[in-house]
């Protein structure tokens, strides 16, 4: 690593808990004019972190989040604005709880095919806005948010008409389910019931993207259309395959978002399963600056916030606080990551600038 | 610079739809302030060891819905000031949530837990397995286990009434009935409605609507959207609407004022949990489920050392369901609904449980 690129890394990563702590202090003063004490909310949150529990829940609460950042971010790298991460998300889990159920093979090979539904799931919806931006130039952003609305009332309804599994004689029941997936389509635990194996899927799917983006001549095609969208056309790459293929990568990883909850947890779908874990990757992609290491630890950041959100309210911290708190600490790093590169490029320019002088 | 500053909208806008996915709860903000229910007046008739804990575990939708939540949290401060417990509450913002509070509360030294909300099933079940020595309530579904309460209702009955009451106070003929998630449970509700109304008028029109559709969570704040409903159907010439959508109901209340028309609240007495004069002027009755009460006594039979669990229906026949009177506008009509109360508890008067 040469000097410069260490220099970026370590502008970056400073920023990025510069913000945290100055996301805590603004947390502060919030909490002091409500009435509560930051000490004691800081020490239940730092205190969390000591608890075995608390770090496994923490990894099995990133886990969507790592993955459905990733899906997000591929986008952003060629500023394509996937917004649709969850309603992608929710079609997959019910196509995925439908098909993969419906079938019986051996384990390693179920699991693989379920992945291969859910994934080919979310490529088809995240597809259909690709589509429409590649055909139609319509803006990605409207037709994903409209697609999250199509995709709810059409997985429930379908749902509610054709897959649901009425139990005879429990009419009392009021949680209804798909039919159950078959063993051998259950993801295994790491630890059980605390911690499941979609970590390992998850950190792999992170260093898949990093190889692909920074790697791969694909990747630097996407980056070169996210950088300068004239240049990359005028060195031949074709923007309209470049929006589709990504659209259609960020939809795929979108469908695995669902898959800790559906083939790890749950095993069946069931109405709200894996709810908010879409939208929450933009946030953690955001957070993460779309790099696979900045998205690993603020997924972890936000599974940690939430794990200790249980905690903040037996302090009579209402849970509000807590949403509050990672709303700031997004706002605060995009806003002094902005703040940074600035100072940084106008740095860089001010050296170039005496470097000439002192060349002439 | 341009690519920045596009940068820089797509944060802004995608921190804008954070914070809406964040707040689509927003309804529980504005009664967290509630008393802290753990300094209660010890003054107990059913008298617990010191120190008896007790956890209320609620869903995403939380406290604040002037309803369904509301009355449990009631149940709390109830089971508080009988047996002098410390109430303990936590309320869920994500799947995951489920599960771990109710492991916090456990750990937090909690005797008996309820858990608010159908959703809590397999978290509870999974939770009550191990933890043999508590014990755990469920409102709105059933766990089969030696130490878990079932506590379920029967919406259907209590709103047969309520619709056989807006069927006889209607002058045009036609009344509505609003839903949130459009889910079995809320068609339970739906079903019982239009039965009732049917049973006083078979002519009568019963609009429905239901504001989201399975798994849409906004659809118990959607204030606007209800009275975006309600608004047209009494514009349309419906004069009594009932919305059983938890927090959103407010919207229905709201477009009644300004039509002058009935609204029919549910789960708590909406008129008392309005307490705004002008909304208590158009709020006919309320289809009580007196989620309150499940919990209070579930709390003090393990207050009082019976942990005994089971399934526990609340129904006309025990008031776990019925109708408000609050504000005396169904007074004139009482005798006719209590006479329909007792047919249906007599079993001469069957209500379907889905629409």
């Amino acid at each position: 690593m040469n000097r410069q690129k260490l220099q970026r890394v370590l502008v970056t990563s400073a920023s990025s808990v510069l913000a945290i702590i100055v996301a805590l202090v603004i947390c502060a003063v919030i909490l002091l004019i409500t009435g509560k004490d930051p000490v004691k909310a800081y020490s239940t949150l730092f205190g969390a972190a000591g608890e075995t529990k608390v770090l496994q829940g923490m990894l099995n609460r990133a886990t969507p989040l790592m993955i459905s950042a990733a899906a997000v971010a591929i986008g952003f790298k060629m500023n394509l604005f996937n917004i649709g991460v969850e309603g992608q998300m929710r079609v997959a889990l019910l196509s995925t709880a439908v098909i993969g159920g419906a079938v019986n093979l051996p384990a390693p090979l179920h699991i693989a095919f379920c992945f291969v539904v859910a994934m080919a799931t979310g490529a088809l919806w995240s597809g259909i806005a690709g589509w429409l931006k590649v055909k139609r130039n319509v803006n990605e952003v409207i037709s994903t948010i409209m697609l999250n609305f199509i995709a709810l009332s059409v997985v429930a309804w379908s749902f509610d008409t054709f897959f649901r599994l009425d139990k005879e004689g429990e009419s009392t029941s009021l949680l209804v389910k798909t039919k159950d997936l078959p063993r051998s389509a259950w993801f295994p635990d790491l630890v059980d019931r605390r911690l499941n194996g979609m970590l390992i899927v998850a950190i792999v799917i992170l260093i898949l993207f990093w190889v692909l983006v920074w790697k791969t001549k694909f990747g630097f095609q996407l980056r070169a259309s996210g950088a300068n969208s004239g240049a990359a056309r005028a060195t031949g790459v074709n923007p309209k395959r470049m929006i589709f293929i990504s659209m259609l990568i960020s939809g795929a990883l979108a469908g695995l978002v669902g898959m800790r909850a559906l083939m790890g947890d749950v095993h069946a779908y069931q109405n709200n399963l894996a709810e908010q874990q879409g939208f929450n990757g933009i946030a953690v992609a955001l957070l993460g600056r779309n790099h696979p290491v900045g998205i690993f630890f603020s997924a972890l950041l936000f599974g940690f916030l939430g794990e200790a959100s249980g905690r903040l309210q037996l302090e009579d911290i209402p849970k509000e606080i807590v949403t509050i708190m990672t709303g700031i600490i997004v706002l605060a790093v995009v806003i002094i990551n902005e703040a940074v590169k600035r100072w940084d490029d106008r740095r860089i320019q001010r050296r170039a600038a005496a470097m000439v002088e002192a060349a002439s | 610079m341009r690519k920045n500053a596009r940068l820089l909208t797509a944060s802004l806008a995608a921190l804008g739809l954070f914070a809406a996915a964040c707040g689509g709860d927003d309804g529980g903000s504005t009664s967290s302030e509630a008393p802290a229910s753990s300094d209660a007046p010890a003054s107990s008739d059913a008298p617990a060891a010191d120190g008896f804990i007790a956890g209320i575990a609620f869903d995403t939708g939380g406290r604040g819905d002037g309803t369904f939540n509301d009355s449990a949290a009631l149940g709390g401060e109830c089971a508080a000031e009988a047996t002098g417990a410390e109430i303990k509450e936590l309320e869920a913002n994500v799947d995951e949530d489920r599960k771990a509070n109710l492991e916090l509360l456990v750990e937090g030294g909690a005797k008996v837990i309820v858990g608010v909300g159908f959703m809590f099933t397999d978290p509870m079940g999974e939770v009550a397995a191990a933890n043999p020595d508590v014990s755990f309530g469920i409102v709105d579904s059933v766990v089969e286990a030696d130490n878990v309460s079932s506590l379920v209702f029967a919406e259907e009955q209590g709103s047969f009434l309520v619709g056989a009451a807006a069927a006889l106070k209607s002058e045009s003929g036609t009344i509505g009935f609003i839903g949130g998630q459009e889910i079995d449970l809320i068609k339970k509700f739906e079903a019982g409605y239009t039965a009732g109304a049917k049973y006083i008028n078979p002519d009568i029109v019963v609009e429905v609507a239901y504001l989201g559709p399975a798994g849409d969570n906004s659809a118990w704040g959607n204030v606007d959207g209800a009275k975006e409903i309600a608004a047209g159907w009494y514009a349309a010439g419906a004069d009594i609407i009932y919305t059983a959508a938890g927090g959103s109901g407010a919207g229905t209340i709201q477009a009644a004022i300004e039509a002058d028309a009935w609204a029919i609240g549910v789960d708590s007495d909406q008129y008392l949990t309005s307490g705004d004069p002008e909304a208590q002027k158009h709020i006919l009755t309320s289809m009580l489920k007196r989620v309150d009460v499940a919990v209070c006594e579930t709390i003090k039979a393990v207050a009082g050392g019976d942990t005994s669990g089971g399934f526990k229906v609340f129904d006309l026949s025990n008031d776990g369901v019925g109708y408000a009177t609050s504000g005396g506008y169904v007074d004139d009509i009482a005798a006719q609904l209590d006479e329909i109360k007792a047919a249906i508890i007599a079993g001469e008067i069957e209500v379907p449980t889905a629409p």
